[in-house]
């Protein structure tokens, strides 16, 4: 397929003797907004790490945009440059303020020079609705704001698949609203994004595409309409009933 | 105890200066030692770990006095027999490179846990960007390890200024060895070790006030 982003095939996963992927195969085009959902350790967060490999995958094939990650002889770096991250704990980094931390990478990697680096930042500072807090350090932000600065120090990289490791789970709830409302705006502009969530009302508004998983396989897979509304599996039936 | 600051003053203050010079050399070399150790100890490198870890091991596991011996008469001793019979470490050097190794193996402790300290997702957050694991290490996770690391990093330097003393034992002229002369020469035991107590102490408190400075300086700025 021409237009896929993310080509996943025939993925495993083990942690020891455990096995938390058992055979994944899954295709992303260009534009899509994956949704994946499932109960914890059905490993959707595990298949998100990784397409970045921040995981080393047991066996099978990861292909992002046409670079096949699980080939040694890939420059992962260079792959990782084009796919942002976004994770539950933040992870910014404490010892910078906002300003820095989004510059860090590109200056570092010189895919930007100080300047423009800079003037990139407040755009998405501005677009986030953060531009007042430039200079603030982590430790003065919400959690909410937090979320928003990782989401704009990601896209300074010009990244063109997103991944959201259960972008909300850490926040209080009236925070959440501000966060999805980021997401929102990306996907619409056609950003190819995989989020891992626990957000169903999120997941039937903005996904094109649904994936239900549990016990390390791909249940159900289809439009939010087939998959939320009208699933077909008893697992993915009983799992909704308790969420929603 | 007049008579002896009289007489001895000026060899006390070059002996505090050998001490302090000896302290110093060896906290950069310890410093060096323990990074290199350190990070060998905090990455995923099985034979990297190893060596770490036999490093660490190995010197802790040897007695400072042990290991000054084995440096000054032993090592020497060894190169001689395979024919250079001329070699020979004097005692600054020989005390440079026993106390950089008995420190260097307790900061690469220090410099281990301090690493290892800083949440797991910094570092993943660096390599998420595309920057690689030298420079996440470098940019992102040791300029916060640095911050938990200092306390220990300060008290260690105590501990080494303090283990100088033990370097008297292959004749270094630093305080502790000083002491002993003006011992000998005088016979006034009390006096003598009183002075040399206090001269420690002096240098030592001064160093521990300004570590509880710095302490309290990273701590605001957090």
């Amino acid at each position: 397929m021409a237009d896929s982003k993310i080509s996943v095939r025939n993925l495993k996963k083990n942690f020891g003797s455990l096995e938390v992927l058992k055979d994944i195969s899954l295709e992303v085009t260009e534009g899509e907004v994956v949704v994946l959902i499932g109960p914890s350790g059905s490993g959707k967060s595990t298949l998100l790490r990784c397409l970045n490999q921040l995981e080393t995958v047991t066996s099978g094939q990861i292909i992002i945009d046409g670079h096949d990650v699980t080939d040694k002889h890939t420059d992962i770096n260079k792959v990782r440059e084009n796919i942002g991250m976004v994770f539950q704990h933040f992870n910014l980094f404490n010892h910078l303020n906002v300003l820095k931390n989004m510059t860090l990478a590109p200056v570092h990697l010189k895919t930007l020079s100080k300047e423009a680096a800079k003037d990139k930042a407040m755009q998405l500072l501005n677009r986030v609705g953060l531009a007042d807090k430039a200079e603030a350090y982590p430790s003065q932000l919400s959690g909410g704001q937090k979320q928003r600065v990782a989401i704009a120090r990601a896209l300074e990289m010009n990244p063109d698949i997103m991944l959201f490791d259960e972008p909300t789970s850490a926040l209080d709830p009236e925070m959440v609203g501000e966060v999805l409302a980021v997401m929102k705006e990306l996907a619409q502009e056609g950003m190819t994004m995989v989020v891992v969530t626990h957000e169903i009302g999120f997941a039937r508004e903005v996904a094109s595409r649904v994936i239900f998983m549990e016990g390390g396989y791909i249940i159900e897979d289809g439009t939010p309409d087939e998959v939320i509304d009208h699933p077909k599996e008893a697992r993915t039936i009983d799992f909704l009933s308790k969420v929603l | 105890m007049v008579m002896i600051i009289q007489r001895y003053g000026t060899m006390l203050i070059g002996a505090l200066g050998q001490t302090l010079l000896l302290t110093l050399l060896s906290l950069v070399f310890a410093m060096v030692i323990g990074m290199i150790f350190g990070l060998m100890n905090v990455g995923h490198n099985r034979l990297l770990n190893f060596i770490g870890t036999v490093y660490v091991d190995a010197v802790r596991g040897v007695p400072l006095i042990v290991l000054a011996y084995f440096i000054y008469f032993g090592v020497p001793a060894g190169i001689q027999s395979l024919g250079f019979a001329n070699f020979r470490l004097d005692a600054l050097k020989a005390g440079t490179i026993a106390l950089s190794m008995n420190c260097g193996a307790y900061m690469a402790e220090i410099i281990r846990a301090g690493i290892q300290s800083v949440d797991r997702g910094q570092m993943e957050a660096g390599r998420s960007l595309g920057m690689s694991y030298g420079a996440s290490m470098w940019l992102i996770v040791i300029p916060q390890a640095i911050r938990t690391m200092i306390p220990s990093i300060i008290n260690q330097f105590i501990i080494t200024l303090k283990d100088t003393s033990i370097l008297s034992v292959i004749g270094f002229p630093e305080l502790t060895n000083v002491g002993k002369t003006i011992m000998g020469n005088t016979f006034k035991n009390l006096q003598a070790w009183a002075i040399v107590g206090i001269m420690y102490m002096v240098v030592i408190v001064t160093l521990s006030k300004v570590s509880k400075k710095i302490e309290r300086r990273i701590n605001r700025g957090r």
